[in-house]
Formats: structure tokens, sequence, C-alpha cells
């Protein structure tokens, strides 16, 4: 309990079918003040210390409320943004510090599908273009043209190809976000980062992308990590489930495990926050029956000063001494079952 | 408590409130009452039905839930109910009774006297709805002081008072902060104080969680049940989470593309539905208190555009069914009717083959409930 600041074991030793392996992954952006003298007043830390391995061909989730550093996590994979600290193997190549040369091959292989089909299309290009942009910027030449190559991307999530010549703004929310898909498909990636990919859209909708997603997936034989906030979701389409709190990875398991078993206090809380769609019935006098119901008091602190050792001993209920100055290492407790947490639930 | 918890009756149904000549006054008992009220819109490109149709009724103490889809025209309705239209770019027909009253034939300014304090809404994002240039304290006191013949310090001492009621710690400091020093979940607090600052009888949260975690989103659930225990007001929640309906709600209203779809207590919706839009969204959703299925069934297509809602029944070109009732779907629109006591669809599938469909198709479809072992593939 009291072991010292080690890297967790989960991702030490990549495993032979690891398609990525990420260590120590940390971010933290400067809070600066000052317009001719830049001072750094402050760090917001918005991941530290994430390590975890994604497995070829299966579907990782993230999960956690907002500020706890998924989404940053999401851009650093595809480096978008550069990381502070830690290492990302990609397909046995380190790709953490590669520059933007060297990264432009890699693009073809790690792609990210974006939250909000809205702002992700450009409206001034048509369809045609959108779908076609990575073929013309990787100068990616396909067997019977870009034309022909983006209408059977289209058709493979499920668009009609005549709609090649149209514009983003004559399609639904739904319809775009398979868009989005279609471009990041174009140059046949081993890896797709999904950034809440459903988060925006309707119900109803929803469950067309999360098929779509299934289906591809089979079809093309890819690797997801998919970040989310809703817990339904992520069951449905992960394999193994992170959950992370203010920049902290505190639980990583299969997902059968996590959501019958889960050990971290913080994703015990955030199971039974979930209301479910099940009529609540009056009592006798009027009352609700209420479920039972962990419930957290406060808000997530902020990242600009995390609490020390353990982050999530300040709206904890089992929290003790050692919470406040031991930070918790991730272990694993049970076969494929990690856990940062001093009092670890369902032991 | 020595409540009495009288049921909310809703869609009367449509051919009564199409003569409104012989429409009697409301329901004495209930708190709200809503007949017939359709919301247009004439825009450039043809007239928006954004609400086309809507009837129900709502009793104290009692909730009622709103659930649609983005355009089904459920924050219109709510908008209209508190009057906040644009007269001369909404076009609004029907009755609305607050408490006996008629609203929309009422001059705005007596509308205007009754927002705030005898009917009030709150928000769903508590960011854009908060004046990031007042403080908080001031800001829930506005409404107190205008309804109210009270001084300043009443009033900020009220504003005190609401403040520690909805959960915000050391109240007397914190009233004196700007919104963008409180978090979200402390911001929608604040929108709830304001709302209930002068009592209102009737209370209508638009999404009042969209924007929230979930672990705040259940508090903040818990809040507002436990107010509504407290204040015994009527309340109108809308949202598109069908979890959070669930939580809060006696009664649910199924909005699709303006129209009612269905109309029912919560047991009604979630046990027996009547509608297959209602079926279909049961069947769409992923849920981790059941057991996980390989594949979830979404309902085809795309919710229809309101310039140019499909003739017949709305849903008919995303509905399975509707093949099988030879083309009625698409020529005739289905009126509300009682599918049983108090529960009410507008579906032209025949009674029994409706109950025959859910039961046996898309009941058994739907993911049996976890077992306590492991909850694992069904």
């Amino acid at each position: 309990m009291t072991a010292p600041l080690s890297p967790p074991s989960a991702a030490q030793v990549p495993s032979a079918d690891a398609l990525m392996t990420v260590t120590g992954l940390t971010k933290h952006f400067p809070v600066t003040r000052g317009i001719i003298i830049r001072r750094r007043v402050g760090l917001v830390r918005s991941v530290d210390d994430v390590s975890f391995e994604v497995t070829r061909g299966e579907t990782l989730g993230i999960v956690g409320e907002s500020g706890c550093g998924k989404t940053t996590t999401a851009r650093m994979l595809t480096r978008l943004i550069e990381p502070t600290a830690g290492q990302i193997i990609f397909d046995g190549r380190d790709i953490t510090h590669l520059s933007a040369g060297a990264m432009r091959p890699l693009r073809r292989e790690v792609q990210m599908i974006f939250q909000d089909p809205y702002s992700s299309l450009n409206p001034r290009h048509t369809v045609g273009a959108i779908v076609g942009a990575p073929f013309r910027l990787q100068k990616v030449s396909t067997e019977r043209g870009t034309k022909r190559s983006v209408q059977e991307l289209l058709e493979l999530v499920g668009l009609n190809p005549e709609h090649y010549n149209r514009y983003p703004h004559e399609f639904s929310g739904g319809q775009r976000q398979r868009i989005g898909i279609a471009r990041t498909l174009a140059l046949r990636p081993k890896l797709i980062v999904a950034d809440e990919p459903v988060s925006a859209l309707d119900v109803s909708i929803q469950a067309q992308v999360i098929n779509l997603l299934a289906d591809l997936q089979n079809e093309l034989g890819l690797t997801y990590v998919i970040i989310a906030h809703d817990l339904s979701v992520i069951r449905h389409i992960c394999d193994r489930v992170a959950v992370m709190y203010l920049g902290n990875l505190v639980e990583l398991a299969d997902r059968t495990d996590l959501y019958a078993r889960p050990r971290h206090p913080y994703t015990v809380a955030l199971l039974s926050a979930v209301p479910l769609p099940e009529p609540i019935h009056r009592t006798a006098d009027g009352r609700r029956d209420r479920r039972e119901r962990i419930r957290l008091t406060g808000d997530v602190p902020s990242p600009l000063n995390p609490p020390p050792a353990c982050r999530f001993h300040t709206r904890c209920w089992k929290a003790q001494e050692v919470c406040r100055t031991v930070p918790p290492p991730l272990e694993e407790l049970a076969p494929g079952h990690h856990v940062a947490c001093h009092f670890p639930e369902n032991t | 408590m020595a409540v009495r918890w009288g049921r909310a009756r809703g869609g009367l149904n449509q051919q009564e409130a199409a003569g409104p000549e012989d429409a009697p006054g409301p329901q004495p008992s209930s708190m709200l009452e809503v007949r017939d009220l359709r919301i247009h819109f004439p825009t450039d490109d043809g007239l928006v039905k954004a609400v086309d149709g809507v009837s129900f009724a709502l009793d104290r103490g009692r909730t009622l839930g709103i659930v649609g889809e983005s355009g089904s025209g459920k924050s219109v309705t709510s908008l209209g109910i508190m009057g906040l239209h644009h007269g001369g770019k909404a076009d609004i027909r029907g009755k609305i009774w607050l408490d006996g009253e008629e609203l929309v034939s009422a001059p705005a300014a007596r509308v205007r006297e009754l927002r705030g304090s005898k009917m009030a809404m709150i928000f769903q994002d508590p960011l854009s709805s908060l004046h990031p240039y007042y403080t908080v304290g001031f800001q829930i006191a506005e409404a107190y002081l205008i309804h109210n013949k009270v001084g300043r310090k009443a009033a900020k001492a009220h504003a005190v008072d609401l403040l520690g009621r909805v959960g915000i710690p050391n109240p007397q400091t914190r009233v004196d902060d700007y919104p963008h020093q409180f978090s979200g979940g402390m911001r929608q607090r604040a929108m709830i104080a304001m709302a209930l600052s002068c009592n209102p009888e009737l209370l209508i949260a638009d999404e009042p969680t969209t924007a929230l975690d979930v672990t705040v989103q259940a508090q903040i659930l818990e809040l507002m049940a436990d107010l509504q225990e407290e204040f015994g007001s009527a309340v109108i929640i809308i949202t598109h989470d069908l979890g959070v309906v669930a939580e809060l709600a006696d009664d649910i209203l199924v909005m699709y593309a303006g129209r009612m779809a269905e109309y029912g207590t919560s047991e009604d919706i979630f046990d027996r539905p009547g509608h297959p839009y209602a079926w279909g969204l049961l069947s769409s959703m992923p849920r981790f208190d059941r057991a996980r299925t390989q594949r979830l069934i979404p309902i085809p297509g795309t919710p229809p555009s309101l310039i140019n809602v499909p003739s017949g029944c709305p849903f008919h070109p995303r509905c399975p069914y509707a093949a099988s009732l030879g083309g009625r779907c698409v020529t005739e629109v289905p009126l509300l009717r009682a599918v049983g006591p108090g529960h009410e669809a507008a579906c032209h599938l025949p009674i029994d083959e409706q109950r025959r469909i859910w039961t046996d198709l898309v009941q058994t479809q739907l993911a049996p409930a976890a077992s306590q072992a492991d909850g694992e593939d069904a």
C-alpha cells in the first residue's frame, strides 16, 4: 500500500500484440500572465502519469467527467498536442517526439473521429473534397481514382455515393458523423481514436452510429480508442474500460469486470449516479421511492491545483489519512483489473 | 405531508379540442392545462409547425416529463407556456390555463406578472442564462424584488436563504460572487434558486442537467425531487434522456415532430408503451443495467424537418409497421386514442395488434435484466 512511486505495471512490458503502449503520459498546460514579460503563474495538470496499452483489434474506452483529461489524452495519442512527459509507442515505434514531417506517414495509421459533426467538417467543401482530403494530403493515388474511392467509402458508411457533390449543411447530424467516419477510414488506419463520437447525436441516431462503428471494426479489423462520458455507450462498444479522474487513471479493467465489480470508489459512484430508465414509484404517502445511490458531494476540484496524493480523497467516503499523503499506485488486483486506490471496493 | 397526488390527465383527445366553441373551461383541480396548443413560425422557407396540437393537464405536486429528440417541439412548448415567444414571429393558438387563468389570450403585462412569480423556468445552459455582469445574489433577488413589496436588504437575505436551500456552501459569502466564480453544478443550483425565488406553483425545467456531469446530475435531480416535495409545485421536466425522466416524472409525454406521440404514466411508457416511436427509443438505447446485447436496434432514418412534416403520421417513414396498414399511415393523421386507462397513443395500429407487437416482438428483443452474477452478453 505504501509502494514507492513507480510507473504502473500495466504497461511496462509491451506485449506482442500491443498496437499502442502508453507509459507515464503527462500533459501540463502552463498558465501565464503578462503580455511582454510572460510569467508562469500556474500549471494545469490535465493528464498526469497515465499508462495503458491498446491491444490489436480491441476497443478501449476512456470514461470520466469533464476536465478529467480524457480529450487531452486522445489528442496526445494522435500527436495533436505535445506530451509534457511520457512515452507513446505505436506499432513498435516510439512516436512521442517525432517531428511533424516524420509523423506524417504515421498519420495514415492513426486517425481521429471528432465529437461535433457540425464544426469538424468544412462547410465550404463538398463531401467529395472532405472525404478525399486524406488522399490528397498524403499523396496517395488509388487504383481507380480518388472519386471512385470516396464513393466506395461513402457506401461503406451507409451514405449515398451520389451525394459526392453535396455540402455538409445538406446533411443531418447523424449523416455528418458518417461523413467524418468515412474521412477517417480513407487511408485504412490501424488505430482510430474517437472523441465522443455519438454524444452530439439524438438517441435514435446514436444507435445507428454505434452499430456502424461495430460493423466497421469487424469488417476492417480496426482498433479503437473511444472517449465518452456516457457509461452505457462505453459498456456497449468497449472491450476494456479505463476510468479517469482529474488527470489520473484510477481504474482499468475488462468491461464485464468493471461494470459487475467496480473497485475504485469513484467508479462505484459514477456507475451509481447514472439515472436508469426504469420508472420510479410513489409510496403510499406520495413520496418518491428513490434508488439507493452513492452521492458524491461537491464538484470535481480544479486541475490547476489538484488535491495531493489520491486526487479523489476530497470527495471519497472512504478517505483516510494515507489517501491525503501517499498517492495510490495503479495495481493489478485481479487478472487484468488495475486499480489505483488504498481501499478498493469489491475485493 | 398530507398532499393527495391526483393523476395528471393528458391528451384530452384532439377531436374534442377541435371545436373551441364547445370546449369547456379547464379542469378545476389542475395547476396547468394545455389544450390543443399550436405554435407555428412563418419563415421564408415555409411554415414551421413546431408544436401542432399538444394537450395535457398537470396537477400540483406532480411531475410531467416531456421527451423527444431535437426538433420535436418540447422546448417550444415550454417557452409557449411561459409566454416567451415573440408575438410577431410566432403564431400561437390553443389554450393554456394556469390555475384557471387563460394565458394565450391574456395581455402581455399579465403574463409578465405571472412569469417569475407563479410560474418559473430553469434553463438548460446555466452559463449563458446567468448574466456575467451581475452577482448571483442580485440575479436571484431581482425577481423577488419585482414581484414582492420588499426592500433590497430583505431581498438579499432571501437570496442567501435560497442559496443555502439549494445546497451552496457559505451562502452569505457566495451571494456576492459572480457567475464565473461558480462551477457548473453550482450555477445550475443558482438557476434553481432563482426560479424558486417567488415560490412558483409551476416550475418548468428545460434540460436542467444536460450540461452537467453524471455525478453532479445526480445531485441536481435529487435536489429537484426534494424541493418539489417541500414546495408541492407542479413540475414539467423537458429532456431527451429517458433516464432523467424516469427519475423524476410521474407522467410522460412523448413528442415527435411537434405532435404528441404518446402520453401516459411513467409505468405506461416504460413498461407497456403503445407507440412504435417509443418502442424504437427504448430498443435503441444501450443500458448498463441490462444484459449486454450484441447490437442495438436503431430507428432507421432521421427525424423529419418541421417545414416538411411527412403526410399522415409523421413517424411513418421510419416506422417498421406502417407498411402493414396499407397506406393508412401515409394519408391519415392518427389521433390520440386510449390504449389503457389514462394512457394514449397516436397510432393507427389496432390496439390488440399493438399489444401483441410490444409483448411478442419488441419487448423480447430488449435485453433482459442483468443477472446479479455477471450481466454479460445476452
